[in-house]
């Protein structure tokens, strides 16, 4: 599904992010990306969004090379895509209602479509009575609930989590891994970045460990391993 | 489908303005100094135009005849002077009314109008008063007059064309008319420059404010026209409500101004704002409203890039 072809990234002479790196994803798979801070983890989920362009190598989703994607075939890609980030990224003038039903509007779906969807995925990750709430009005755990709900709502072929639960504590990490765990049994591609010991080890899926921007190593039933 | 995401940026637009609170009142409140300043120039250009006008009625050049001339002699002259091109108007004043007229004016000056009484005949000659579309004109109109060939056998019936005598005042006049309205397209186009420049950059603070919830909008897949829609429509209320307060604010201002400045700017402010304010309205209201949508548009541009 994702193919990672001698990608690199150079952002100037003394800061290379990552290096040569071939790297295969394929559907369904529940993939956690770990290193330290500066590994590079990071860069290869924004390689995937084409929010960063590689400076050497190729990245494909499926037949597409998604650096040579016009914009609105981008904007179509990234609708197969669900995003969660450490920060959220939630829109904080829209409520948690109106930022999933956003995300549906985006998507082109109908109004009958939003108002039967949303309440089922809100309910899903908990936050029914918080439908009408601001994220600025939600705790940290509630508006990672938030992000996923947003980033399943539309179905999509793969979920990229970057450190989703790097600002949440043990009780609500658990909660956003169980839901990232039902979303991959649901057949959803997971990519998870995170140097959470706890999270990998109680997910036992593949693990890719990244240090100094290579691959160091790739396993299969993964621990944490650094 | 189409219709469905009109609707949607068009609510998401007036949901973001009414949630933006402060920074939409802000917005708001420099537009309609904008259209304030702009609403202010053009009645100032109407008093200038006005006052220009007033003064240009005053210049003339009028030709006194002596007091015997027969009056089908300074018809004759009369109507060749109307065929002139520059000519707005020559308007006849027969000896008679010329003694009426004098005597009207000094109503209360006794020894005048007993010094007239006693040289018993009417000492006033009839004139022409000459009338140029344009105050550069007169120029050309005492050259026909001295022209041998235009007053013919006529010029002894000529007591005097007092062209002459104003020839300064009105070249001075000419030139200061000139340079007013001159000076008056350039403060006006100058302000109104500024007063665009404030306008749009205030707009684009308040969506530089939006950059990150734009960079969201991206990632969640929404479209670039998708994402500028209620950004636009945002600067479109801004422009509305700017011109709507703009608009109200210069009712009372200009009856105000019409009640306790007339005399000084020699045109009743009011009035005009009243029998000019379909004209008005539709300045400021276009203006505002694409000041608004251009400013939104330019704004978030630079967001909307790859």
């Amino acid at each position: 599904m994702i193919y990672f072809n001698n990608v690199s990234k150079v952002y100037s002479k003394d800061s290379t992010a990552i290096e040569d790196v071939n790297i295969t994803i394929s559907a369904g798979e529940f993939v956690s990306l770990v290193g330290h801070s500066g590994a590079g983890k990071t860069t290869l989920t924004k390689l995937i969004l084409a929010e960063e362009r590689p400076t050497n190598g190729t990245v494909f989703f499926e037949s597409l090379d998604i650096h040579k994607l016009k914009d609105r075939d981008l904007t179509k890609l990234r609708k197969r895509i669900g995003t969660v980030f450490q920060d959220f990224k939630l829109l904080q003038n829209k409520t948690a209602y109106e930022n999933i039903a956003f995300a549906m509007e985006a998507a082109g779906k109908s109004d009958e479509e939003i108002a039967s969807d949303v309440p089922h995925v809100l309910e899903l990750v908990d936050l029914t009575a918080k439908a009408l709430h601001f994220p600025s009005q939600m705790s940290g755990g509630e508006r990672q609930r938030l992000a996923i709900a947003r980033a399943i709502i539309n179905q999509p072929e793969l979920i990229i989590a970057d450190e989703p639960t790097g600002n949440l504590d043990p009780i609500n990490t658990y909660e956003v891994v169980q839901i990232l765990k039902k979303i991959n049994d649901l057949g959803t591609t997971v990519i998870l970045t995170t140097h959470n010991r706890g999270v990998i080890d109680s997910i036992g899926k593949r693990v890719i460990t990244l240090d100094k921007g290579k691959v160091a190593r790739d396993d299969k039933d993964g621990k944490y391993s650094i | 489908m189409a219709i469905r995401n009109v609707k949607r940026i068009f609510r998401a637009g007036f949901i973001n303005f009414w949630r933006n609170g402060s920074v939409s009142l802000a917005s708001v409140l420099i537009s309609t100094v904008t259209l304030s300043v702009i609403t202010a120039l053009i009645f100032l250009q109407a008093i200038l135009n006005f006052s220009l006008a007033s003064v240009k009625d005053k210049v003339d050049i009028t030709i006194y005849f002596n007091g015997g001339a027969p009056e089908e002699n300074i018809m004759t002259l009369k109507s060749s002077i109307e065929k002139l091109p520059e000519v707005a108007m020559v308007s006849y004043t027969s000896q008679e009314q010329a003694l009426a007229d004098f005597e009207a004016r000094h109503a209360g000056d006794y020894l005048t109008l007993q010094a007239l009484d006693e040289l018993g005949d009417n000492p006033l000659g009839a004139s022409l008063n000459i009338k140029a579309k344009e105050t550069s004109q007169y120029e050309s109109i005492a050259k026909f007059l001295e022209g041998d060939n235009v007053l013919g056998g006529s010029t002894d019936i000529i007591d005097k064309i007092n062209y002459n005598q104003n020839k300064v005042v009105i070249d001075r006049l000419s030139s200061i008319i000139d340079g007013a309205r001159k000076l008056g397209y350039a403060v006006t186009l100058i302000l109104v420059g500024l007063c665009i420049l404030i306008t749009f950059n205030t707009i684009r603070l308040t969506i530089y404010i939006s950059r990150e919830e734009i960079g969201i909008m991206r990632l969640v897949g929404a479209s670039n026209a998708y994402i500028r829609g209620p950004f636009l429509v945002e600067g479109i209320i801004y422009g509305f409500l700017a011109a709507l307060v703009t608009i109200i604010i210069f009712y009372p201002a200009s009856l105000w101004l019409g009640n306790h400045m007339t005399d000084f700017f020699g045109m009743n402010v009011y009035n005009y704002y009243v029998s000019n304010f379909l004209e008005i309205f539709l300045i400021i209201f276009a203006t505002g409203v694409i000041l608004g949508s251009i400013s939104s548009g330019l704004a978030i541009k630079r967001y909307l890039r790859k």
